[in-house]
């Protein structure tokens, strides 16, 4: 009897102290990458860059954005001294004249056809610095590397939380640590966070093609090297959310299309 | 050991309120991996660590930790000491409920908190927390001294469990809201989009709405013990005291489920919502456990009489007496 109940307390200890607890790209452009020049090795059909034009334009705020929220970052010590002065968030990067909008993905949504492109090599970039993502809003392609920087004297974690890939959630606890991810599916957009700072989130925009770029500040953004065409551009705002303009590009040829959004919804005119 | 009871009931409740803040402040993957936090083993991650909401996803880990630590000296006590062989294996239950309360909050974190598996792991919790409250209960003087005047009421019994199981259902409910994000699926209160009924619909809406109707059933069914309490067994201090608590936390707990949604779930109104919510399941186990007493008693009895008939067959010269003693106190214990 008393083997037994010394088997047994020493069972319970052993699984208890063993098993209770729970839980418990670059910096952002406003330009696209450039297409792969044709010498690659996929079979298909590639782009002639010397045909191709580009889409320029512009994002425009038709209204008043509301204000970015304060955000106190005084649970972290680390993050507080790091972080100089106010912090805001990043919801809405509007221009210094109020009527443009940055951090606006924008990008060929439909009509490319069956082109091939190589995968680029060059590694994406995101890095937690000064207890933020940056950048906020970034664009790369399927099975791109992206390299994930924690640069903070702080833990970070990095939570990607995509419906068509892999979801994945990674600690990076030491300054200076690195992993690299790919994503094997186009999605646009694939949702950052840090749960340890409820303030940071990032976007990526996962594409099988390399036309699409970031608005600046001023709004602006460049898709170059697109081959003739008709194509379906969309543009992307993490607050506004999305809307759609369509676009006819000759040989050569150079086009404007504006994109507006008004905080009660978006419209847009080429 | 009745102390030691009440001292792991107590710890539980710091452990629910721990828990509730992990998903009131979002804070579940804040520490990505399981069992190690970040690496390191969970014991051993430097506290210059816990900022920002590890602090409280790795505090409820410690809390935990503590609390299955606490439940091993409970079973191993009760295993030990209790006469009562059903109540030892009740304790060794308890242990494997806390066990697998842990392997689930591990594989919430994992999985990246699969509401199924969230909700399971606070549906769990609220049932290791009526077992701690019902070994404190169980080893109490009062339910250990005698069982002789116990009230036997058929109908107190039915009126009390079935408020048991709805206050457990609604607990159920809250957590799937909780854990679907759907908090503030209708974000005004006591109207819903201005209507008496939502006149608009969606899963999350559902899932909100039925946690508000839900807290009208819960009050109702409440409301209806303490009121049958009063007419039937009003000088029953055993019971009447905890229908008497009962009323008064269901009124704090309806009352903190507004100001959650009116506060846009502030995390420490939304996680004294939970603990409120523990509370009064566990205030009304009491009360029914207390209407079951008589039962439990005749159960005793029953047993004991079987011991003592097979002691009879065996031809062992024992008294009723002895018998008696051989079963409710091998080990010296008090019966």
């Amino acid at each position: 009897m008393l083997l037994r109940n010394a088997w047994v307390g020493l069972a319970g200890i052993t699984l208890a102290l063993n098993l209770v607890a729970c839980g418990g790209g670059g910096e952002t452009s406003n330009k696209s990458a450039e297409p792969s020049s044709p010498s690659g090795t996929p079979a298909g059909q590639k782009v002639d860059t010397a045909t191709a034009g580009d889409v320029k334009g512009v994002v425009n705020l038709d209204g008043v954005a509301p204000k970015n929220e304060a955000i106190k970052m005084n649970a972290d010590p680390v993050c507080l001294r790091e972080a100089k002065g106010a912090q805001m968030s990043e919801a809405y990067e509007v221009g210094d004249d109020g009527k443009t909008l940055g951090n606006v993905f924008v990008y060929v949504k439909d009509g490319l056809g069956n082109y091939v492109y190589d995968t680029p090599t060059e590694t994406a970039k995101i890095d937690q610095k000064e207890c933020r993502y940056h950048p906020h809003v970034f664009g790369m392609r399927v099975n791109q590397p992206l390299e994930i920087i924690n640069s903070d004297p702080t833990l970070h974690n990095i939570h990607a939380m995509p419906k068509s890939n892999s979801e994945f959630n990674n600690g990076q606890p030491i300054q200076g640590m690195k992993m690299t991810h790919t994503f094997d599916k186009k999605e646009v957009m694939v949702p950052f966070k840090c749960d340890v700072h409820g303030w940071m989130n990032a976007y990526v925009g996962v594409l099988d093609h390399p036309y699409f770029a970031v608005t600046d500040k001023s709004g602006k953004f460049e898709i170059k090297s697109l081959p003739p065409g008709t194509y379906t551009l969309e543009a992307w705002h993490e607050k506004f959310g999305t809307q759609t303009a369509s676009v006819t590009l000759g040989p050569k040829e150079s086009k404007d299309v504006t994109f507006s959004f008004k905080p009660s919804g978006p419209t847009a005119t080429n | 050991m009745h102390r030691f009871a009440k001292l792991l009931a107590a710890a539980t409740v710091v452990l629910i309120l721990a828990g509730s803040l992990v998903t009131s402040h979002d804070a579940g993957l804040s520490v990505p991996d399981w069992p190690t936090s970040y690496g390191w083993n969970m014991f051993t991650f430097p506290p210059s660590m816990w900022v920002a909401n590890i602090l409280y996803e790795h505090g409820h880990r410690l809390i935990a930790s503590s609390v299955g630590f606490l439940t091993i000296i409970m079973a191993a006590w009760l295993w030990l000491a209790e006469p009562r062989r059903w109540l030892r294996w009740f304790g060794v239950a308890a242990l494997g409920a806390v066990v697998a309360q842990g392997i689930l909050g591990g594989i919430t974190v994992l999985f990246f908190l699969p509401a199924a598996v969230s909700t399971a792991h606070a549906g769990l919790a609220e049932i290791f927390f009526c077992m701690t409250v019902a070994i404190a209960l169980f080893t109490s003087p009062g339910w250990v001294a005698s069982d002789a005047g116990a009230v036997d009421d058929a109908r107190l019994r039915r009126i009390a469990t079935a408020a048991t199981a709805l206050v457990y259902s609604q607990i159920i409910v809250g957590a799937a809201m909780r854990h679907t994000g759907a908090g503030l699926a209708i974000p005004d209160f006591p109207l819903m989009f201005g209507h008496v009924v939502p006149d608009h619909w969606s899963p999350a809406i559902a899932v909100h709405f039925a946690h508000r109707m839900g807290a009208l059933v819960v009050t109702c069914a409440i409301l209806m013990a303490f009121a049958y309490l009063r007419a039937h067994h009003r000088t029953r201090r055993e019971l009447m005291r905890p229908a008497t608590l009962l009323l008064a936390l269901v009124a704090v707990q309806v009352t903190l489920g507004a100001f959650t949604v009116l506060s846009q779930r502030n995390p420490w109104i939304n996680s004294f919502h939970v603990v409120g919510g523990a509370l009064v399941l566990t205030t009304s186990l009491v009360l029914t456990l207390r209407s079951w007493r008589v039962r439990f008693a005749s159960a005793q009895s029953s047993q004991r009489e079987q011991s003592t008939q097979t002691q009879s067959t065996q031809s062992v010269p024992v008294s009723a007496a002895s018998a008696v003693s051989a079963v409710s106190a091998p080990r010296g214990a008090r019966t």
